[in-house]
């Protein structure tokens, strides 16, 4: 196909307008040879429907704001191409599963955000500010583990790709559980025991059943199903110990 | 079909569920009937006549089907679970064609013996 007729040719997109009770409205939108779904949303709020509401700040898929369903399937859409996803010329955009919807394809992250402090999250550390800085080693199995799962960008792709989300809205899910694993692996942590024993609790990593629809949707590739997994053998094996 | 659900580790995760929950409606019954046989031979003999029947065989093979199917993907699932090595997520999914291969085979071994 010459460029020519690759420019005249249209993508049909329905996006989701309104809030639960709200629909899908289509928009024609010119394809063309590089685009990701967040430029299509942006041209369609630039010159077809001023109104529409959706989030995204940085658009280099640093953030984590601009999370979507994308023909059924959580994405980043700054860094997803049009060409990767659509379906014969139709994009079906909604917002995230799983989660309360604002506005179109906003919805509130806050059920979201609230999961990493169930998940026994804020850091408390053992040392002052006049002590030196603690030295960890990199090659340390502990700090090997955590390294894995330290560079979540908080989109919520793996939470509202998780089923057993879908099925318990009580459960912690893959972000946040895999934060407390990066914690417990923390050696400079003083409550690795007390964030291990939220994490274990109710609607903890013992709800999850390694389905790995997070791992397979997280975009920067970590694999939170492997996190959990870690939590579980915590339960026979103790907390990791420095090897 | 939802392309969050069209992948095989969720068509084995219900097929392990639904599996548990057959073998747990199944078993009381099953216990009570071989408990039957601790209260003298006659008990158990009246149901084993029934065994002959061929929709009773068919039902037994079902359940041979059952526990083999929560066996293999409950293995599955332990190995997800307690081992680890790069890239396991996928090929773990990847055992679901074998787990599957392993069910038929013993169903087909039970077929054999029971017909
Ligand atoms: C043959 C040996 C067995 C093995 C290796 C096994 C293994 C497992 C495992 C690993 C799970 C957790 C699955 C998950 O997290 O998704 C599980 C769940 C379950 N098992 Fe078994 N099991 C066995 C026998 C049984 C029996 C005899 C029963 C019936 C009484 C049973 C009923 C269940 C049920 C109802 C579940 C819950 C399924 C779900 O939530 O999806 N299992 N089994
Ligand atoms: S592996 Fe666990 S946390 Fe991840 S999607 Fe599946 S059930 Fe959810
Ligand atoms: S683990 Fe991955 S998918 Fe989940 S919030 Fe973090 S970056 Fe997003
Ligand atoms: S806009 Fe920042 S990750 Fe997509």
């Amino acid at each position: 196909m010459n460029k020519i007729q690759r420019e005249t040719q249209e993508l049909t997109v329905r996006i989701w307008r309104g809030k639960e009770d709200g629909k899908l409205v289509t928009y024609q939108v010119m394809s063309r040879e590089n685009q990701t779904i967040l430029d299509i949303i942006t041209e369609i709020q630039r010159f077809h429907e001023p109104s529409l509401a959706y989030r995204f700040s940085c658009r280099v898929g640093v953030c984590g704001s601009c999370a979507m369903t994308v023909n059924g399937r959580p994405r980043w859409t700054c860094r997803t191409h049009v060409k990767k996803v659509s379906d014969e010329g139709i994009l079906t955009i909604e917002p995230l599963r799983n989660l309360p919807r604002i506005k179109d394809l906003v919805c509130d992250l806050a059920p979201f955000i609230d999961t990493w402090q169930r998940a026994g999250a804020p850091f408390s550390g053992t040392k002052t500010r006049k002590d030196a800085p603690a030295l960890v080693d990199p090659n340390s199995s502990t700090r090997r583990a955590a390294e894995a799962g330290l560079q979540c960008i908080n989109c919520a792709v793996c939470y509202s790709a998780c089923d057993v989300v879908n099925w318990n809205r009580n459960y912690i899910g893959p972000a946040g559980l895999n934060r407390a694993w990066t914690l417990v692996n923390d050696v400079r942590h003083s409550n690795r025991k007390q964030t291990f024993d939220q994490a274990f609790g109710k609607g903890g990593c013992g709800s999850c059943h390694s389905h790995g629809n997070c791992t397979r949707h997280c975009p920067i590739e970590l694999n939170p199903s492997e996190s959990i997994a870690g939590l579980k053998q915590i339960a026979f094996k103790g907390l990791p110990k420095d090897v | 079909m939802n392309p969050l659900r069209n992948h095989k580790s969720y068509l084995a995760a219900i097929g392990h569920r639904v599996s548990g929950i057959a073998l747990a409606l199944f078993l009381p019954f099953h216990f009570l009937l071989l408990g039957s046989a601790l209260e003298g031979a006659q008990g158990l003999d009246r149901f084993l006549v029934y065994t002959d029947l061929t929709p009773v065989k068919v039902a037994e093979w079902g359940l041979v089907m059952m526990l083999s199917v929560h066996l293999f993907f409950g293995i599955r699932v332990l190995f997800l679970e307690f081992t680890r090595w790069p890239g396991h997520v996928n090929d773990l999914a990847g055992w679901v064609v074998p787990c599957s291969i392993a069910v038929l085979f013993v169903g087909t071994v039970f077929l054999i013996q029971v017909l």
